[in-house]
C-alpha cells in the first residue's frame, strides 16, 4: 500500500516537470455546422503556419465544434487539459468563441478568437479578438454612406449573435451621422423565404440596404429585395466577403458594398499600406494552395494568430518554459503589451484596457465590379 | 397590412406550404407503413437541389459514390445472409444483381454525362434517379433488420441516419450553398401579384404530386396494401402483403418526395448540405398537425405551417421559428385530449 503510493507520487511528480521544449497551440473551429463555411478556411489558414512560432517548434490540435458551444468548451477543456496547450484559438462562429472565452479565463489560457466576440467588460481578460470588430467595420461602412450622401437605412441580419452584435454597433453609428434605420428585420441561414421582410423593408424604401449574414447566405436577401422592386444601395459586412456571395448571387450583386478586412484586396492597398505586403504573401500562398479566386479574410484571421504568437512567444519564452502555467501567463501579457504589429488585416495594438486590437480605421469597403472586389476610396 | 401585402405573404406561405405538405405527407406514409419517424426526409432535399448543382457547375456529385457504396453493402449483407441458409449460388447473383444494376446504370450515367453538363431537365432527371433509390437502400440498411423493434428505438436510428446523411452531405458539397437556376423564369403578374414561372411550376409539381398520390392509394392495388399495411401490419401479413416490400416501397416514395422537393425551391432559395433538417422538420410539424396518421390532415397543416410562417415573418422576423414550433403545442395538446391511442402493432 505504502509502495504503491510512493510510486504514484513519483509518476505524478515527472508527469508534472514533464516541460515540453515545444509551443502547442490549441485551434477549434467550426468545421461543419452553419459556421463551417468560415471555419474550414481557418483552419487552412491554421495549416499554412511555418513550422516554427518565434524559434520554438509549433504543435498545432485542430479540432471541430461543429458551430455549438458545447461542444466548443468540451473541445477547449481538452486541449487545456489534456493536450496542455499554451494557447487556445477560436471559435469562428461567435456564439461558440463566447462560450470558449470562460474556458479561458478560467484555465488562465490565452484565447485568441477568430471571430468578433463582444464579451462583457472584464470578462476578456484571456480574450483577444484577431478579426476587426463590428464597431470598426460599422465605421467604415457608415463613412462611405455618409460620402455616399445615404439618408435613410434598413437592417436585415442573422438572428444571431452576430445579427444582433452588427444592429448594436450599428445603431448609434448611424444616429450620430444623421441616418434614419427605418426597420430592422431578422432572418436564419437556414430559411427558405425572406420574403416577408423583404416586403416590409421595401416597401419603407429607404437610400440603402445593410445586409448581415455571411457567405452565400447572404445572397439570398438581397435577391429578395430586388425581387421586390428595391432599387436602393445594399451594403454587406465582411463575412459576406467571400467569392461565394457572386457565386449564389450572381449578377444581382453588381454594385453591392462589402465591409471588409484590407487583406480581400491587398493588390489594390496604396503601397505604404503596412498590410500590402504580408496580405499579397498571404493571398499567393493560399490561392497557390486551394485555387484561384479563393482569398479570404477567415483564413487570413488565423494567420494573422501566427503573426501575432511570432512575435509574442520569443518575449514570454524569457520568463518560463511552454506547457507551463507561468508561460501562459507570460504570453498573455506579451500579447496585451503588442503595439504597432503590422499583420495581413491590418496593425494590432492591444492594451491592457483594449483587447480588440485592430485600430478604428482598419475597415475597408469594396464594391463588386464585374463579379470581382474593387477598393472604394477612402 | 394592406390587401396586397397579405395576398402576397399568403402565395409566399402557400409555395412553402406546397414543399412542407410533401414532405408531410412522405413522413406520414413512411410512418405509417413501417413506424418510422423519418427524420432523415429533409435530407433528400438537400441531397436533390445540391445534386442538381453539382451537374449544373459539370461535376460529378458525391452522391454516386454514396449510392454506389450503399448498394454495395447492401449486397454484400444480402450475400451473406444467403450462404448462411446455403442457398443456391445462381439466386444468390441474381439476387446481388438485381440490388446493383439500377445504382450501376445511373451512377454510370452521370459520371459519362455530367462533365458534358446536358440540358437542364435531363439533369433533373438524372438527380432524381440518383437519390431515389437511396430510399430503399437506407431502408435495408438501417431500418429493415429492426422491423420489430419499438417506435422509440426506430426514432433513435433515424436520428444516427440523419446525422451520417447530414455529414455526408458536408463531405460531398461543401459549406457553402448553392442556389439552382430556375426551370423556368418567365414572370406574370397578376393584380398585385407577381408570380414566377419556377412558383407555377412549385404549385403545379407539388399538386400533381398530390393527386398521383390519392390515385394510387384509393384507387391501385399497391396503393391499397401500402393502407393496409398502415393499418395493421400483421393483419396485412395474414392476407398475403409482403410488409417488407411495403417498407421498401414506402421509402423509395418518400426519396423520391424529397428529392423532387428538393429541385422544386433549389431555384428560389440557397441550399445548404444542412438546410434539409429544418425544411423536413416544418414538413414533421405538418405530419403532427394529422397525428402521423391522414394525408388529407397533414395537407392542410403544411399549408398552415407556410402560411404561420410568412406572416410571422412579417410581424415579428426575429420568433419566426419560435411561432412556428409553438403553433404545435395547442395540436399536441388537443390530440392528447381527442385522440384514443391504438396500441402499437
Amino acid at each position: 500500500m505504502k509502495r504503491s503510493f510512493v510510486l504514484c507520487a513519483a509518476a505524478a511528480a515527472l508527469l508534472s516537470a514533464g516541460v515540453r521544449a515545444e509551443l502547442t497551440v490549441g485551434v477549434v473551429v467550426p468545421l461543419t455546422g452553419p459556421a463551417s463555411g468560415l471555419g474550414i478556411p481557418m483552419s487552412n489558414g491554421a495549416k499554412m503556419w511555418p513550422a516554427t512560432v518565434g524559434g520554438e517548434k509549433v504543435k498545432l490540435v485542430i479540432l471541430d465544434d461543429a458551430t455549438d458551444p458545447t461542444r466548443g468548451v468540451q473541445n477547449a477543456r481538452r486541449l487545456v487539459n489534456e493536450d496542455k496547450v499554451d494557447v487556445l484559438i477560436g471559435s469562428g462562429a461567435t456564439p461558440v468563441a463566447i462560450a470558449i472565452a470562460d474556458v479561458a479565463s478560467e484555465t488562465r489560457t490565452a484565447q485568441l478568437s477568430l471571430s468578433p466576440a463582444p464579451l462583457p467588460p472584464g470578462k476578456d481578460t484571456w480574450t483577444f479578438r484577431m478579426p476587426q470588430s463590428n464597431g470598426v467595420m460599422a465605421n467604415a461602412m457608415v463613412a462611405h454612406m455618409q460620402k455616399q450622401g445615404v439618408k435613410s437605412v434598413g437592417f436585415i441580419g442573422y438572428t444571431d449573435a452576430y445579427g444582433e452584435s452588427w444592429l448594436q454597433e450599428l445603431t448609434p453609428r448611424l444616429e450620430k451621422a444623421g441616418i434614419k434605420l427605418v426597420g430592422s428585420e431578422r432572418f436564419a441561414r437556414t430559411d427558405t423565404s425572406v420574403t416577408a421582410q423583404a416586403l416590409k423593408l421595401a416597401t419603407a424604401n429607404p437610400d440603402a440596404m445593410v445586409i448581415v449574414a455571411s457567405g452565400s447566405g447572404a445572397a439570398m436577401p438581397q435577391l429578395a429585395l430586388i425581387e421586390r422592386g428595391y432599387k436602393g444601395k445594399f451594403y454587406q459586412t465582411h463575412a459576406a466577403a467571400t467569392r461565394d456571395l457572386m457565386r449564389v448571387g450572381g449578377k444581382a450583386m453588381e454594385g453591392t458594398f462589402v465591409t471588409s478586412g484590407p487583406v480581400v484586396v491587398a493588390e489594390q492597398l496604396p503601397d505604404n499600406h503596412p498590410s500590402k505586403a504580408l496580405g499579397v504573401k498571404f493571398n499567393q500562398a493560399y490561392e497557390q494552395a486551394h485555387g484561384a479566386g479563393l482569398r479570404n479574410q477567415f483564413a487570413a484571421h488565423s494567420y494573422d494568430a501566427y503573426l501575432l504568437l511570432d512575435k509574442t512567444v520569443p518575449v514570454a519564452l524569457k520568463k518560463a518554459k511552454p506547457g507551463t502555467a507561468e508561460f501562459r501567463a507570460a504570453l498573455r501579457d506579451a500579447i496585451e503589451s503588442t503595439h504597432g504589429l503590422a499583420v495581413t488585416h491590418g496593425v494590432y495594438d492591444f492594451s491592457a484596457s483594449d483587447h480588440w486590437g485592430f485600430t478604428p480605421d482598419t475597415g475597408v469597403v469594396m464594391k463588386v465590379v464585374n463579379g470581382d472586389w474593387q477598393l472604394e476610396k477612402k | 397590412m394592406d390587401p396586397t401585402i397579405a395576398a402576397i405573404l399568403s402565395l409566399d406561405g402557400v409555395t412553402n406550404g406546397a414543399v412542407y405538405a410533401l414532405l408531410g405527407i412522405a413522413i406520414v406514409l413512411v410512418f405509417t407503413v413501417t413506424r418510422v419517424i423519418f427524420i432523415p426526409q429533409g435530407e433528400f432535399v438537400a441531397f436533390g437541389a445540391l445534386t442538381l448543382a453539382m451537374l449544373q457547375a459539370g461535376r460529378v456529385p458525391g452522391t454516386v459514390w454514396l449510392l454506389l457504396f450503399m448498394a454495395a453493402a447492401v449486397a454484400v449483407n444480402d450475400t451473406v445472409a444467403a450462404l448462411r441458409t446455403r442457398r443456391h449460388a445462381r439466386q444468390v447473383a441474381l439476387e446481388a444483381a438485381r440490388t446493383l444494376g439500377l445504382p450501376v446504370i445511373v451512377s454510370a450515367a452521370a459520371i459519362v454525362l455530367a462533365p458534358a453538363r446536358p440540358p437542364m431537365l435531363l439533369q433533373a432527371a438524372l438527380t432524381l434517379a440518383l437519390v431515389t433509390p437511396m430510399g430503399p437502400l437506407v431502408y435495408r440498411l438501417a431500418y429493415r433488420s429492426l422491423a420489430d423493434a419499438s417506435v422509440l428505438v426506430l426514432l433513435i436510428v433515424s436520428v444516427g441516419v440523419h446525422f451520417a446523411l447530414t455529414g455526408l452531405g458536408l463531405l460531398f458539397f461543401g459549406a457553402e450553398g448553392f442556389r439552382n437556376p430556375s426551370f423556368w423564369d418567365e414572370r406574370f403578374t397578376l393584380g398585385p401579384l407577381s408570380l414566377t414561372g419556377q412558383t407555377l411550376i412549385i404549385f403545379a409539381a407539388s399538386l400533381a404530386l398530390l393527386a398521383t398520390l390519392f390515385v394510387f392509394f384509393d384507387r391501385t392495388l399497391v396503393g391499397k396494401a401500402l393502407r393496409a399495411t398502415a393499418v395493421n401490419r400483421t393483419g396485412a401479413r395474414l392476407v398475403g402483403i409482403s410488409t417488407d416490400g411495403a417498407g421498401t416501397l414506402s421509402f423509395t416514395m418518400a426519396a423520391f418526395i424529397g428529392a423532387a422537393s428538393g429541385l422544386l425551391i433549389g431555384p428560389s432559395t440557397t441550399m445548404f448540405y444542412d438546410s434539409g433538417f429544418l425544411i423536413g422538420l416544418k414538413g414533421f410539424v405538418a405530419a403532427v398537425f394529422a397525428g402521423l396518421t391522414s394525408f388529407s390532415l397533414a395537407l392542410a397543416g403544411a399549408l398552415g405551417v407556410g402560411l404561420i410562417e410568412s406572416f410571422g415573418s412579417f410581424w415579428a422576423s426575429a420568433f419566426k421559428e419560435v411561432i412556428v414550433f409553438t403553433a404545435i403545442l395547442p395540436v399536441l395538446l388537443a390530440r392528447s385530449f381527442v385522440d384514443r391511442h391504438p396500441e402499437e402493432h
